[in-house]
């Protein structure tokens, strides 16, 4: 049998991708009798744990472009943003009711107290606030972060009905390691071919691992790998573009598509922040917990969700994405109404200003609908950007 | 004892003497702040919930509350053109105001309500309780001061417990990190049996405290507890807990409500002594400070009053039992900052305030949703629909902001007080909540 081309790979991604009624995990969930879903949201839990249990991870990013709100609209004002709204919508529609679990992890005051409304609307449903710590000595944030862990998973054996072992979870890290390697390669592949690569289908590959199991979410990035360079696309004459702020509620796949059609390379990003999350491999031997923590605490990824507790080292992380991918500008897309990515960025701003590094910023929901004036914004920064470097 | 005074608003306002005495706080404590450099005094800034007041005493560092700085400048009228500042500097219009009127006030040359020139901090006390935005102002500020940052992190009471590994996670903090970084800043050694004894004047303030929120009890309550109850928040959210100065200003307050009592008289209101009592209220959410009195003013036109308030318990949920304990000093500053109103989760703060419509015996709840505060805001609407459904009284909305005017709409928010009034009316006489 032939290995699949990237439009039949990219094809099977849409489809999940449009799917609000998550049928893949659904089918999971149906095909061996006591087998449990656990949802969770951005920006990052230890997958691992779950994977472990013998449960399905699965990722709710909200409810996308796709998805009409009309409950969800009356549990929030004008001025939260979106991913909430649609997110209950999607559990008031019944969309989520075959998910035994939620997770709400420690990103803004929306997500925490949206952990809060679960319980109450959803009392059946095991739902959990999950803190992690924003300290970064072993001794305090990591002992603290431990056993936040250990408590998560003493809950998931009471739900399975099975005892999660040290050997599981090395297993189950080794499989997560795998995922993370492959979508390094994905991402790096990108920066050194984006042509071949475009942000639009590593989205929607990436994408689809929040709904699949991770064994087979590693085959299909692995198969889009190969496919992908096999590809005989044409080199445009693009600006190589970072993308950041988009690490909780999704943009629209058009935003996306509408950044390349306008002229920029997307080369690195921070959507689906989970997928990479931990930087590195975790090891796979000794106590399981301690090396999850020992990876959140010195080997993860920065964001603005996170307290960076050096001034210097404060946005360094755009600038040395910036020279990793050769990128020559840095577009910042943020959530409307998003506490922490619209606090964050005028901090990040001043350091790419003082790298000398270019940058536009706007702001999306992820229902936003007209594309052009994002366009046209992002065409001119890639057109200025080709002025400057030839000047 | 009254006293009429001017203020920069067009009326004279009558003051109770209780509100001179605070005033007068406020203002020794605004001056020690803008003399500190010439005095030698060391500057911390930090937070109203969370606030670790005793602790930082112990290092004789002067308080500097950036949240007190945007009411004060909301209250003068100031905040709405900081805001702008910020906003003009890059700021984004969708995010919490306080944040921008501290950055513009700075860029304006940092001026506190005296008049004189704010210092900058020599520390900053990151204690991240209830408010995520928290964590990112003060990023913020280090950015622009350049100074030590000290984090203390509050783990969020989601499951409406405090578990063993919260307290010994932030008991670690301060043993670990807290306390020797702020003996090194300040050059003071830590003193442990100091703060037993700042804790025990904090505990004594504490239950006048109580005592004074929990008048409003009274059919025909001597209190209002949100306009009035910022007042009577002050001195102990602020630089005055664990002091003598606090314990004396509540002792001041307790007989002053006690003789209201007795007389049978209500709250005192800008314009005097507040008339009949026709509604008792609950109120959730912070006020608006840009158009307080105005915003007031509407209440006690109508004959409403608050007489139980979530905001008054964000500096610390005490009528719920809490009091600082100088038997366990660290834990005790851990479970407090665990404890306040924001740091609850959704459920508890739903039970509070079903606890107090039913022991207060109020007609019903006013949620005040504030534009900058997610932590408050969101899940408002469904607090509102489950608060109604337990108690069988009817709530209502509004939208305004904390410093922003541009977000605080007269007209509406009396528009829409009036119908509550009025639905109010209508569930007395037995016709039922009006659509």
């Amino acid at each position: 049998m032939s290995s699949p081309t990237t439009t039949e790979i990219v094809a099977r991604c849409q489809e999940l991708y449009e799917d609000l009624h998550f049928t893949a995990a659904r089918k999971w969930k149906e095909a061996e009798p006591g087998r449990k879903v656990i949802g969770y949201m951005p920006v990052y839990v230890p997958r691992e744990i779950i994977h472990a249990a013998g449960m399905l991870p699965l990722g709710i990013v909200g409810g996308g472009d796709n998805l009409e709100v009309i409950h969800g609209d009356a549990y929030y004002q004008s001025y939260i943003c979106r991913i909430p709204r649609s997110t209950i919508e999607l559990g008031v529609t019944g969309r989520l009711d075959f998910v035994d679990g939620m997770l709400f992890p420690s990103i803004c005051d929306v997500i925490r107290n949206l952990s809060g409304m679960w319980k109450m609307l959803f009392p059946e449903v095991y739902s959990k606030y999950f803190d992690v710590p924003q300290t970064y000595e072993d001794e305090i944030g990591g002992t603290f972060y431990t056993n936040e862990m250990a408590e998560f998973r003493k809950d998931l054996e009471e739900i399975g009905g099975r005892k999660i072992t040290d050997e599981g979870l090395h297993k189950s890290i080794e499989v997560y390691n795998e995922n993370r390697r492959i979508i390094r390669e994905l991402y790096d592949q990108r920066a050194k071919t984006p042509w071949k690569v475009p942000a639009a289908e590593v989205y929607l590959v990436v994408r689809a691992g929040l709904v699949l199991p991770v064994e087979e979410h590693n085959e299909l990035v692995l198969q889009y790998i190969e496919a992908a360079a096999k590809e005989d696309r044409p080199i445009r004459d693009n600006s190589r573009v970072v993308l950041t702020g988009l690490f909780c509620e999704q943009p629209p796949l058009n935003l996306i598509k509408s950044l390349e059609l306008s002229g920029c390379y997307v080369v690195d990003d921070d959507l689906l922040l989970i997928t990479r999350w931990l930087i590195g491999d975790v090891p796979t031997d000794g106590d399981p917990l301690h090396n999850l923590s020992q990876a959140f605490l010195h080997h993860s990824e920065s964001t603005a969700a996170k307290y960076e507790p050096d001034l210097e080292e404060k946005g360094q992380f755009l600038v040395r994405a910036v020279k990793r991918t050769g990128a020559e500008g840095v577009i910042f897309a943020s959530t409307s109404f998003c506490d922490p990515a619209l606090l964050d960025r005028p901090m990040l701003q001043n350091v790419l200003k003082d790298a000398g590094i270019p940058f536009i910023a706007f702001k999306y929901a992820e229902n936003s609908g007209q594309m052009q004036p994002i366009r046209e914004q992002a065409g001119t920064f890639a057109d200025s950007i080709k002025l400057w470097s030839a000047a | 004892m009254r006293v009429t005074t001017s203020t920069a608003q067009t009326t004279d306002v009558i003051k109770d003497a209780s509100m001179i005495k605070q005033k007068q706080m406020m203002a020794a404590h605004y001056d020690r702040l803008t003399s500190a450099r010439e005095n030698g005094d060391k500057v911390v800034s930090t937070f109203v919930p969370g606030n670790l007041n005793e602790l930082l005493m112990c290092f004789d560092l002067v308080n500097n509350l950036p949240e007190v700085n945007a009411i004060q400048n909301g209250l003068r009228r100031k905040s709405g053109a900081f805001v702008m500042e910020a906003e003009r500097a890059g700021h984004s219009e969708d995010v919490c105001t306080y944040v921008k009127s501290d950055i513009g006030m700075m860029a304006k040359g940092n001026i506190g309500p005296n008049g004189k020139e704010l210092p900058a901090p020599d520390v900053l006390m990151l204690s991240y309780t209830g408010c995520f935005t928290f964590l990112k102002w003060f990023e913020l500020l280090r950015e622009q001061y350049k100074c030590e940052t000290i984090f203390l992190q509050t783990p969020y009471m989601a499951d409406g417990k405090i578990t063993p590994n919260m307290i010994q996670y932030m008991v670690k903090q301060f043993k670990e990190d807290v306390i020797p970084k702020l003996e090194r800043i300040s050059g003071v050694k830590f003193d442990i049996d100091r703060l037993r004894e700042y804790l025990r004047k904090s505990a004594k303030a504490e239950d006048d405290l109580v005592y004074i929120l929990q008048s409003g009890k009274h059919v025909r309550s001597p209190i209002d507890a949100y306009f009035g109850g910022i007042y009577y928040i002050g001195p102990i959210f602020g630089a005055f807990r664990g002091t003598d100065d606090a314990i004396e200003y509540y002792q001041f307050l307790k007989n002053e409500v006690d003789q209201r009592i007795a007389a049978g008289l209500g709250p005192v209101t800008p314009d005097g002594p507040m008339g009949e009592e026709k509604y008792r209220l609950v109120v959730e959410g912070p006020p608006n400070y840009t158009n307080f009195r105005q915003f007031w003013k509407m209440f006690y036109d109508e004959g409403a009053t608050v007489v139980a308030s979530s905001y008054t318990k964000v500096g610390g949920t005490y009528d719920y039992g809490f009091r600082h304990d100088p038997d366990r000093p660290l834990e005790t500053l851990a479970e407090y900052c665990l404890g306040v109103y924001t740091n609850r989760s959704l459920p508890m703060r739903i039970d509070m305030l079903v606890d107090y419509i039913n022991e207060y015996q109020a007609d019903g709840l006013l949620i005040n949703s504030i534009k900058s505060c997610n932590s408050f805001s969101a899940g408002q609407l469904l607090m509102m629909r489950e608060v109604e459904k337990r108690t069988g009284k009817p709530a209502a909305f509004i939208e305004t902001d904390l410093v922003d005017p541009r977000y605080f709409s007269a007209a509406n928010v009396k528009n829409r007080l009036e119908s509550y009034f009025q639905m109010i009316e209508q569930k007395r006489s037995g016709k039922g909540v009006a659509a």
